[in-house]
């Protein structure tokens, strides 16, 4: 499986990032990908813009740990994970998932599985600017809830 | 990434837990600790703010970038993180 792992400041290309997926091998049936973006509001309130801090080194490690999570369960070709870090404005690129494997099944419960992961294990914090005053996010009881769930899975 | 001094502990602070301490890190003697427990303990004398932050129910540790609870043990030359639960993707 080859993979890809990028924390950066600058945006990225999703055509491609799925381009790099596709070209991995001629077996890639499939490629699914999630793109989180920075959204406009939060709690009822305007988001200013969103800094986003990280552990540089652990987090490259956790996103690799999960990656090799996915592959363990799932039957995978490539998979590539890039987050920005740095100073971000509402609607602009935050993180991109991407998953290449010979049948889609695989490649829709992969993608979910690496994201669902990341969001409540990797070294990554998030803090709000807005004219009232700036505020670090805290982490979501339902992203927390969706970890368990992939148990049963 | 700066030199360690022999017989440290190199402790990092990351997010809100960084700017309630108003640092990114410290190093510590590792003398006379033998778990992150004992480590936080140490670092709580230094003030109340360090007592209260360091004493967050819902703190996070990871010992050479690997996450542990506090029961895991350290020796000098181990880097030490101490931050809030993640919030990333």
């Amino acid at each position: 499986m080859q993979q890809k792992i990028s924390i950066q400041v600058p945006a990225f290309d999703v055509g491609e990032e799925c381009a790099w997926l596709a070209a991995e091998s001629q077996e890639v049936g499939g490629i699914v990908t999630f793109l989180g973006v920075v959204r406009d509001v939060n709690e009822g309130d305007r988001v200013g813009s969103l800094y986003l801090e990280h552990y540089p080194g652990m987090t490259e490690k956790q996103i690799a740990g999960i990656i090799e999570e996915a592959a363990t369960r799932w039957e995978l070709i490539a998979a590539t994970v890039i987050h920005r870090i740095g100073q971000l404005a509402p609607g602009e690129q935050i993180v991109f998932v991407g998953v290449a494997t010979r049948h889609r099944g695989d490649a829709f419960d992969a993608c979910e599985y690496i994201i669902d992961f990341l969001k409540t294990r990797a070294t990554f914090w998030k803090k709000e600017r807005t004219p009232d005053g700036e505020r670090w996010l805290e982490t979501r009881e339902t992203d927390l809830k969706t970890v368990d769930d992939w148990k049963q899975r | 990434m700066t030199q360690q001094t022999q017989g440290m502990i190199r402790v990092v602070f990351f997010a809100s837990v960084r700017e309630a301490l108003g640092t990114t890190g410290v190093e510590q003697d590792a003398a006379g600790i033998t778990t992150v427990t004992d480590l936080i303990g140490l670092l709580r004398d230094r003030s109340e703010t360090w007592h209260e932050t360091l004493g967050a129910e819902n703190l996070l540790v990871a010992v050479n970038q690997t996450m542990v609870d506090p029961s895991q043990k350290i020796v000098a030359g181990d880097e030490v993180a101490f931050f809030p639960p993640v919030t990333g993707g």
